[in-house]
């Protein structure tokens, strides 16, 4: 689905994967471009997480292999792959309740173009509570926390699984804006699981669409934007631009 | 937009501004010497909960930091204790040296069981550390003709510390020697709490999942701690057994571990003095309560507990801190003269 000849930053081949026993994904296969991004999309339980949770390194993984700008991660433990360029969000933020802001950032920080500086730039909500705890934030603070320790280490590529989940409009406006910020000026490679399909289009290139542990549907975000068939028939959602 | 405070340090220069040194632990450390003066007939029981101190911080390093649980500690205090006891009583007094010795096979030993320690966590832990505990205790009682079992190890023989300093009937020596001990180590424990691993432990504590997603190697940091932590217990149960010229069972006993967890819980775990004053505080309140009833001093401490895991859920410290951290002592602070403040 991308089109260059360059090697890919992160390639997913025929990845059967899920949790002891039980089989989430079958046959996925992606390939994700150094400064790409990627929305995936599908109702809840399709296996999205799982997805971000497979190229992370935490689910039971049957089949198929992921490369890692050509190299072959698929054997390699989550902190390697971490050290090695991903990032990633969970869906529940676990930020460290008990450390301060500053402290969940230093723990995570690696040498690179995201420090302290930088990250207080974007979100400056943070910046001004520092030296607050993690859990005296509100959740869209702890959400732009949770996004802001997963770019301390740097990564050459962001999994964020719905970051914009259970927030008030204006922090979604505000995140959204940071996450344009990351993808569009700074070239991080996101890929990205959103409900607010519409954001999620309109922050990415390319989109695929999940159905029960599957992809159903690959197409450029901003051609599926327009594609209200396909959206009301996977996803179920009129969008709301 | 433009509030961004001034002085964004970086990791390294941003942890080692937490290590500067407050005038609350100066006094502190200051008023560890006031035995000498104004109790010089308790010093015996002084250098008691200076060696205890230690033993705790020991287990504040891997509870309070690294969110181990162990019920099982006295395993390592008991080992290091016999260790210098067996090595004294063969024929080597010198204190040093055998300090030394016994926190490197404490060390050993915990690194050994860190292999098993580092793939559990919470319940698991408790029951693998408490059986680990009896494994040691019965391993030291069946043994006899080396620990002296149920009698206790006799004749350890202690040289002059230094070839000087005589460990006298007083405590006069021992206390010194135990206050310096815990000192240096309670140094080499606040260096290493300050440092990036101290801080990839705290993290590992509050959520060993999310430290792997973003890079750390958690089971490699339990297992350094643990075996540092090990030591750490081992040297206590050394100096125990260098002061007391002595070794019993008693020193691998449950009891002693799970005393020590009350007294960390009591001072507060994770705050690096939490356990030096639940020492302070539990030996104290167990030689005066143990003074008016000896038979029922256990009903006081089990009100004490009560009482602080009620109140001040995270230890006195812990309480303390709140309360120095609320409006209103701010407030009042403020109206105080600047010398009187502190810094913290």
């Amino acid at each position: 689905m991308v089109s260059s000849l360059a090697e890919p930053l992160l390639a997913l081949r025929n990845i059967r994967a899920g949790y002891g026993e039980a089989v989430v994904l079958d046959n996925i296969s992606l390939e994700l471009a150094d400064r790409g991004s990627l929305a995936v999309l599908g109702r809840n339980g399709v296996g999205k997480s799982t997805l971000l949770l497979t190229i992370m390194g935490f689910t039971t993984l049957r089949r198929g292999n992921i490369l890692w700008q050509g190299r072959d991660i698929t054997a390699l433990a989550p902190h390697r792959r971490a050290r090695a360029g991903i990032g990633w969000v969970a869906q529940e933020r676990e930020i460290f309740a008990n450390l301060t802001v500053e402290e969940n950032l230093t723990v995570a920080a690696r040498p690179g173009r995201w420090d302290k500086r930088a990250i207080f730039e974007l979100f400056p909500r943070i910046g001004e509570r520092r030296a607050n705890k993690g859990n005296q934030l509100s959740g869209g603070e702890q959400q732009m926390l949770a996004m802001a320790r997963a770019l301390m280490t740097n990564p050459a590529l962001l999994l964020l699984d719905e970051p914009l989940e259970g927030l008030a409009p204006i922090i979604v406006e505000e995140l959204a804006g940071a996450l344009k910020r990351m993808i569009r000026d700074e070239g991080t490679a996101v890929i990205l699981i959103e409900q607010h399909a519409g954001i999620a289009l309109s922050l990415t290139e390319d989109a695929v669409l999940l159905e029960r542990g599957a992809i159903v549907h690959r197409a450029k975000s901003a051609d599926l934007m327009k594609d209200a068939a396909t959206l009301d028939r996977y996803i179920g959602m009129k969008i709301k631009a | 937009m433009a509030s961004v405070a001034p002085a964004i340090s970086g990791p390294h220069q941003y942890l080692q501004a937490q290590t500067r040194w407050s005038r609350v632990e100066i006094a502190f450390w200051l008023a560890t010497l006031l035995p000498f003066v104004v109790a010089p007939n308790y010093l015996v029981l002084a250098s008691q909960v200076a060696i205890t101190a230690l033993f705790a911080l020991s287990l504040d390093l891997i509870l309070g930091y690294a969110g181990i649980v162990s019920l099982g500690h006295a395993a390592f205090f008991g080992f290091g204790a016999y260790t210098a006891g067996i090595i004294s009583k063969y024929g080597w007094g010198e204190p040093l040296s055998g300090l030394l010795i016994s926190g490197i096979a404490a060390g050993l030993l915990g690194y050994l069981m860190s292999f098993v320690i580092a793939r559990f966590r919470h319940l698991a832990l408790i029951m693998i550390t408490l059986g680990f505990g009896f494994l040691l205790l019965e391993a030291a009682n069946s043994a006899s003709w080396l620990t002296g079992g149920a009698d206790g190890l006799q004749g350890v023989r202690m040289w002059p510390l230094l070839g000087i300093f005589k460990f006298d009937l007083w405590g006069v020596t021992s206390y010194w020697y135990s206050l310096i001990v815990l000192f240096l180590l309670f140094l080499v424990s606040r260096r290493l709490i300050h440092s990036p691993f101290g801080l990839s432990l705290r993290g590992i504590r509050e959520n060993i999942v999310r430290m792997r997603a973003i890079g750390a190697e958690s089971r490699a940091h339990l297992q350094k701690v643990y075996t540092i932590s090990a030591a750490m217990a081992g040297i206590a149960g050394a100096v125990l057994t260098q002061t007391t010229e002595t070794v019993s069972l008693g020193v691998l006993d449950f009891q002693r571990s799970a005393d020590l967890l009350v007294m960390l819980i009591l001072g507060g775990a994770g705050r690096l003095y939490g356990g030096i004053v639940g020492a302070i505080l539990y030996m104290v309140a167990r030689d005066q309560f143990s003074g008016i009833n000896p038979q029922y001093w256990y009903f006081p401490i089990g009100v004490l507990l009560i009482a602080v895991v009620l109140f001040l859920p995270n230890g006195i410290l812990g309480g303390l801190a709140k309360i120095t951290a609320s409006e209103r002592l701010q407030k009042w602070m403020r109206t105080l003269p600047p010398w009187l403040r502190g810094a913290s």
